[in-house]
């Protein structure tokens, strides 16, 4: 789809996920496409988001969060969001996303 | 008394790829009364959340047609109406309480309408089944504190020289 693989990166446990710089309604399909597909592979637990070439999220965003949780939360997963800029920061603790999604500064 | 400075209304098909217009759009529009980085993406945030509903409730991401209006009076009062003529809402008060979704719950957070409210001074949503949807909603910007705010150009290139 239109997100490249080389923003995806498995390492170790994690899967690595680069954001792009709108994160919207618009490309959420193809970030879930490509993550729920990698997320199959049997050796990703985590995933980590990566903000930051990411300027704009709207609750499209949240969106692609929530639903990797479920994915990966039952088997015990964890999900981090890594180099968020100040406004997705405060979008995400705003919203109480902060609950399953650990925010590495 | 506030007249008006400036007026636009635009048409576009509802389509994904006009989520970013759309925000394109607003932000041109605020341009010249110079928004901080905050103010500006406060805006953006709030249109893109009415008008990806419209592409994805309003219309069932089957298209449409979606009417952006914006209006900026002179003492820098900005309103918004995004309006389409889809399915419509049965129960607005239900639809605007934070996490309600229809959508597919894995996909959707159903916190678009609290990011309206959070993102701007003001909303208020109009509906009727099978007519449509019309999201009003309006931000002040001469209210805001001069001191502490930060111009979007020097957001810009603090931005780019690195954060916190
Ligand atoms: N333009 C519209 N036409 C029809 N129904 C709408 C429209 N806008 C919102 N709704 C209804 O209101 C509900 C709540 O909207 P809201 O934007 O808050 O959450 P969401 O779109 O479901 O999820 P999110 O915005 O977090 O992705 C939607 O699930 C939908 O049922
Ligand atoms: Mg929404």
């Amino acid at each position: 789809m239109e997100q490249n693989m080389e923003e995806y990166a498995i390492i170790d446990n994690y899967l690595c996920i680069k954001m792009p710089q709108e994160v919207d309604h618009h490309g959420a399909a193809g970030i879930r496409a490509c993550a729920d597909r990698l997320i199959l592979d049997d050796k990703v637990k985590n995933i980590v988001f990566d903000f930051e070439n990411t300027t704009f999220m709207d609750s499209s965003g949240l969106g692609i969060i929530i639903g990797r949780y479920r994915k990966i939360s039952c088997f015990g997963g964890k999900v981090y969001a890594i180099n968020t800029n100040e406004r997705i920061s405060r979008i995400l603790k705003a919203s109480g996303m902060s609950a399953i999604i650990e925010i590495l500064v | 008394m506030e007249t008006l400075k400036n007026q636009i209304s635009i048409e576009f098909d509802a389509i994904s790829e006009n989520e970013r217009l759309a925000r394109v759009v607003i932000a041109a529009f605020l341009a010249g009364i110079d928004p901080t980085l905050d103010e500006l993406e406060d805006v953006k945030t709030a249109v893109s959340e009415a008008v990806t509903n419209a592409v994805i409730h309003g219309y069932k991401e089957n298209g449409g047609k979606v009417v952006l209006r914006a209006s900026l009076s002179t003492d820098e009062k900005l309103t918004v109406d995004i309006i389409d003529y889809g399915v419509g809402i049965a129960n607005v008060e239900q639809a605007m309480q934070p996490l309600f979704t229809t959508g597919v719950p894995s996909e959707r957070s159903g916190m678009g309408f609290s990011f309206m409210e959070a993102f701007m001074d003001g909303l208020e949503v109009e509906s009727t089944p099978r007519e449509g949807t019309s999201v009003h909603m309006w931000k002040h910007f001469a209210k805001r504190q001069t001191t502490g705010t930060k111009p979007i150009l020097q957001a810009a290139v603090w931005n780019r020289t690195g954060r916190e």
